[in-house]
């Protein structure tokens, strides 16, 4: 018998000062009943991807605001990839155009969150993908 | 070869990843945890367990931090346990202790996980001193455990470290404070942070004279000493530590093995407690046995009575009726 919960991480890359979006999301997977690190301001992606590994999160969530999301988005997933957490959830949101949200999503992100999205689909979209990943977890243990 | 054996061969060879797993299912109550443990157990007992407790927004996460930079300085390996709480209401947590440890991330002699207490009510996680255990494990020499924040009486961590640091600052209460019993007396070092502030020098006598009016010393010989730091600035750092090595220095005298040992069968007790009471709720079917006498209007002393009078008698006859009654 195990207790899986779902644990997260939010991370902000870069220089962008503002975290009050980073801090809300953060806010409302807790009251979805996840497990959320959130690990300040201005990281870099090799921080971010290290404090994934060591804390064995399922999900990493960028957030961004500075324009930066296509330098430092693609980094965070390499510096994950190259610590063995390439398959963890990687998620991300922020001011981030449709066109850049599409390549991204093509490019090893699971799903990128615009301005507006209700916070409710996010944790509801999450809890979803999580769900499917621990049935599949529990079928090849 | 099966996924804890990888794990532990891994976690024997200084693989982080295979560290933070080996957590994982510990807070996850995989049975794969007890394989690498098992596999591992030789190597626990060479890092020493710092416990750094106290109420929230006492700083220990930023004393924490400057003891990190204090051993790195001294070119010791460092393991961090942050614990901080689970909603009562949906079970999530926000973590936050790393905030306070940025710039530590990076470096390859440091690794902290964060912990949510996920019900315990003690300060620390069920599995806090399994995820201590692998740390230890993995070669992490100086082992820090910071709880939830606390009030008097969440002092779990007692069994879970070496050493218990109780951090306290100034502005939360009157001299009489420092006299009640909890976790000012579990402390093996009191530390007064924000030292800066108005109000510390009085704290920090107040506990001093608390220490000095102790008629049973609750530490077998070893007297509470009572420093000051702030730990925001660094300054009064080098005291904490040195308070914190003479209390090694003590136990390492002749006192280890029992204190170690005491904490062993705590351990033990712990997680047979709990595997007694899984055992007989679910798999044994007391939970429904205690429903139905409930039903039957039995007041709850009388369904224990009921229940313990019935596991005795069935435990003298699976003993062949030889045991005598207790």
């Amino acid at each position: 018998m195990t207790e899986r919960r779902i644990r997260v991480l939010i991370g902000k890359p870069g220089l962008d000062g503002h975290d009050r979006g980073a801090k809300t999301v953060a806010s409302v997977l807790r009251d979805h009943g996840m497990e959320v690190v959130y690990t300040g301001l201005h990281q870099t992606p090799a921080m971010i991807a290290e404090a994934a590994a060591q804390e064995d999160v399922d999900v990493v969530g960028l957030s961004l605001l500075s324009g930066a999301h296509m330098a430092l988005f693609p980094r965070v997933r390499d510096e994950l990839t190259a610590r063995g957490k390439g398959d963890v959830l990687l998620v991300g949101g922020g001011i981030i155009p449709h066109d850049d949200m599409d390549s991204l999503e093509g490019d090893g992100f699971a799903k990128l969150f615009g301005p507006g999205t209700p916070t409710t689909d996010i944790a509801t979209w999450i809890q979803e993908e999580m769900e499917k990943r621990f049935e599949r977890e529990g079928e090849e243990a | 070869m099966s996924a804890a054996q990888g794990v532990l061969d891994r976690l024997v060879t200084g693989d982080r990843t295979a560290l933070a797993r080996a957590i994982t299912w510990a807070e996850s109550a995989d049975p794969r945890f007890r394989a690498v443990l098992t596999g591992a157990n030789e190597r626990v007992g060479r890092g020493w367990r710092v416990g750094i407790t106290g109420p929230p927004g006492a700083g220990k996460s930023t004393l924490t931090n400057e003891l990190i930079s204090a051993h790195r300085a001294a070119e010791r390996s460092v393991g961090v346990l942050a614990v901080d709480p689970s909603s009562p209401f949906t079970g999530g947590a926000l973590l936050g202790d790393r905030i306070r440890m940025d710039g530590r991330t990076s470096d390859e002699g440091v690794f902290i996980r964060s912990m949510a207490s996920r019900g315990s009510h003690g300060g620390i996680a069920r599995a806090t001193v399994d995820a201590v255990d692998a740390m230890d494990a993995f070669g992490l020499e100086e082992l820090l455990i910071e709880t939830v924040g606390v009030g008097q009486a969440e002092y779990d961590v007692v069994g879970a470290a070496d050493t218990v640091l109780v951090v306290l600052c100034p502005g939360a209460g009157d001299g009489v404070q420092a006299l009640k019993s909890g976790i000012l007396e579990v402390a093996d070092v009191l530390c007064v942070n924000k030292a800066d502030l108005s109000g510390a020098e009085r704290l920090a006598a107040d506990l001093e004279e608390a220490v000095s009016l102790r008629d049973v010393e609750p530490h077998g010989g070893w007297v509470t000493p009572v420093v000051s730091c702030s730990a925001g600035t660094s300054e009064g750092i080098e005291d904490v530590l040195a308070a914190l090595s003479l209390h090694r220095t003590w136990l390492e005298d002749g006192r280890l093995e029992a204190h170690r040992e005491a904490r062993r069968l705590a351990q033990v007790h712990r997680a047979l407690a709990e595997a007694v009471d899984r055992e007989l709720w679910e798999a044994f079917g007391w939970r429904e046995r205690a429903v139905r006498l409930l039903a039957d209007g039995a007041a709850h002393y009388d369904v224990v009575a009921d229940l313990i009078e019935e596991l005795r008698v069935q435990t003298r006859t699976a003993a062949g009726g030889g045991a005598s009654e207790r």
